[in-house]
């Protein structure tokens, strides 16, 4: 594989040519991983890893320069300084869904073969979404709120929220998220189109190659796509003013996707309806203004955050370094 | 039509109490200071009763009430409803099935998200300011988790195909087996809750099934199970649940309704695993509409002597 031919390599792994000629095996000795920070939550990871692999850690960088893959956990960054201290990089198996923690342009340059987590967590994330949308929309939290504050008995019934079944949905950004998504509004009686890099000719919902045209045809827009470059700030005030008054805008990707500031505008001003937030530009700070709104539901990055979703990262993630290892393609590259 | 006295049990909606004040003669149950002295003044002019789920017809408004002819429920549920008395005194009675059923069938898996993704503890969470000090923690996986309905009827099914789209396997138990459908039946309440995770009750409230999630209903859903209300508060032994929910014998529960609203019980309001609503199941500007526009057909209909829009008696 020539390096820069292709955006990024789906196999990583190169034989060295005396194995390819002889057919030799690669020797016994288990493949060494380098380990770039920690599990979240503390979870137990290590113990499965060392049952199959050699690791090395962060703090034994010095001696890392031979290493060949990389397990990337959680969020943890991944600069061109790091890179420049693993010369012999040829594969990143990050574990969580979103990569823009990683230097993607030198991994390019340099061939680094890079894979995910989002197969392991799409539905926890999906979930999530519709969880937040049915909060915004019935006013689930702030409903809980008033009775949790003795105000029914004393100001009777709680205002009135707005039916789910009959709402155009759009999602921006239809990969493994956003069609777990679209499965789940299809059942509440949603109509579903949706905005991403290309058209997908597999799919029949409609399909907008602008998010403002998406937004004009939407009453609730699904954030669902990975933070690049392109997608910084994809939401604005543009996008906001075309979904309009009655719209809902619900974020489980990056904060970044959105300007935030002209969202905590929008919504403090009532030009949209309300919003359903997972992550935010800064976390963990939340725009004061935001915490002050009845209209927005808040949420402390934790769409993926359940044992279902990190077993199946972790197994994804051995499963991405076997393949590595067996010179075989990555089951989730990106 | 403008002199039919019609009585307005409840503030139930403001559009609904507009348009019956344009048409009809309208009286505020909750502008006299008693039922007694309501029914002193004005037994003898009410025609029409529109009452909620909160106040309906039950025998002794009936009896006070000589002339009338016909009960409009701005509701699906009909338990507030005497209706042997009115089935007795030919006496009318209408609700308001289907405009509603997405919107409970909705607000049932709103619930269930809700509770198992602890969002609202989440929401109370980020607004504590406790997440600049830490992640908050674990939640629980929806997707795939086995959910149990106490009633497949038009509810019951809706809240069935919406759990589908969460690849949820269903079972339900209802008082006969329905045919075509995929789910699993079991024969009694306990049996269904010994083989599901998520126990959503969504039939109606009579008196056998009053009570229907019991103590021992409770141990069979588990440590691990959670019970969804948006049926009747009735349909719960509450003190059953609080202690049960207090102790860790049951996982968790989201609730729409409880025996004496708009009282909760104390202990409820002080547990994180508890999701708390006050009475929403239909409450949505959409739906509320429909409704009412239901309630005013279904009354017209009757005095214009033409067939009734949704009877029920």
């Amino acid at each position: 594989m020539l390096k820069g031919e292709t955006p990024l390599p789906q196999n990583g792994h190169r034989r060295n040519s005396m194995a390819a000629i002889t057919g030799e095996a690669e020797a016994e000795a288990p493949g060494v991983v380098f380990v770039h920070g920690s599990p979240p939550f503390g979870l137990p990871f290590k113990d499965r890893l060392l049952s199959r692999f050699q690791l090395i850690h962060t703090s034994e960088l010095a001696e890392s320069s031979h290493v060949k893959v990389m397990l990337c956990m959680d969020h943890t960054p991944v600069t061109s300084q790091t890179l420049h201290k693993l010369p012999s990089l040829e594969c990143i198996v990050a574990s969580s869904a979103g990569v823009d923690h990683i230097d993607l342009p030198t991994c390019r340059l340099r061939g680094i073969a890079v894979s995910n987590g989002s197969q392991a967590f799409s539905e926890d994330v999906a979930d999530y979404a519709v969880a937040l949308l049915m909060d915004v929309l019935r006013k689930i939290s702030a409903g809980d709120r008033y009775l949790r504050s003795g105000l029914w008995p004393a100001k009777g019934d709680y205002p009135l929220g707005w039916k789910l079944g009959g709402k155009r949905v759009g999602i921006v950004g239809l990969g493994n998220i956003g069609s777990e998504v679209a499965k789940r509004l299809v059942a509440f009686g949603c109509g579903i189109a949706y905005n991403s890099r290309k058209k997908r000719p597999s799919v029949s919902f409609p399909y907008y190659a602008d998010v403002c045209d998406l937004a004009a045809n939407s009453d609730i827009l699904v954030i669902c796509c990975a933070l690049t470059s392109e997608t910084h700030h994809i939401i604005n005030k543009d996008v906001m003013t075309a979904l309009g008054k009655e719209g809902v805008i619900i974020n489980v990707g990056r904060g970044s996707l959105i300007n935030e500031k002209e969202l905590v505008q929008f919504l403090v001003e009532g030009q949209i309806r309300g919003a359903g937030l997972d992550v935010f530009e800064n976390e963990p700070i939340v725009p004061r203004e935001l915490l002050e709104l009845d209209n927005v539901v808040l949420s402390p990055h934790n769409a993926v955050v359940t044992p279902e979703a990190f077993e199946a990262m972790q197994e994804l993630a051995i499963a991405n370094l076997e393949a590595f290892f067996s010179n075989k393609p990555l089951l989730s590259p990106i | 039509m403008e002199s039919i006295g019609v009585l307005l049990t409840s503030p139930m909606n403001p559009y609904l109490e507009q348009e019956l004040g344009k048409r009809f003669k309208l009286f505020r149950f909750w502008d006299f200071p008693s039922a007694d002295d309501f029914f002193r003044e004005h037994s003898k002019s009410i025609r029409a009763v529109v009452g909620s789920s909160f106040i309906g017809a039950d025998a002794q408004m009936i009896e006070a009430l000589p002339k009338m002819e016909i009960v409009s429920s701005f509701s699906v549920g009909l338990d507030k409803i005497d209706l042997v008395r009115c089935k007795e005194k030919g006496i009318r009675v209408t609700n308001t099935p289907d405009v509603l059923t997405e919107d409970v069938a909705d607000l049932a898996l709103a619930l269930i998200l809700a509770t198992l993704r602890r969002i609202c503890e989440s929401d109370r969470y980020v607004r504590s300011g406790a997440w600049k000090r830490g992640d908050f923690k674990l939640t629980t996986k929806f997707t795939g988790k086995s959910v149990g309905i106490i009633g497949l009827g038009r509810i019951g099914s809706a809240i069935a195909k919406r759990a589908e789209g969460f690849s949820c396997p269903i079972s339900y138990h209802s008082r006969t087996e329905k045919p075509g459908t995929n789910y699993k039946y079991y024969p009694s309440v306990v049996e269904l809750a010994s083989n599901c995770q998520i126990l959503v009750v969504a039939c109606a409230l009579t008196p056998e099934t009053r009570h229907i999630i019991n103590r021992e209903v409770i141990n069979a859903l588990g440590p691990k199970g959670v019970v969804i209300n948006i049926g009747r508060g009735l349909h719960v032994d509450e003190p059953e649940l609080v202690s049960a929910l207090v102790e860790g014998r049951l996982g968790g529960a989201g609730l729409d309704v409880f025996e004496n609203e708009p009282n909760v019980p104390e202990e409820l309001l002080a547990l994180d695993n508890v999701v708390l609503l006050p009475h929403v199941g239909s409450g949505t500007v959409e739906t509320r509409k429909d409704m009412a526009d239901l309630v005013l057909g279904n009354l017209e209909a009757h005095f214009l002597n033409k067939p009734l829009l949704t009877p029920v008696v």
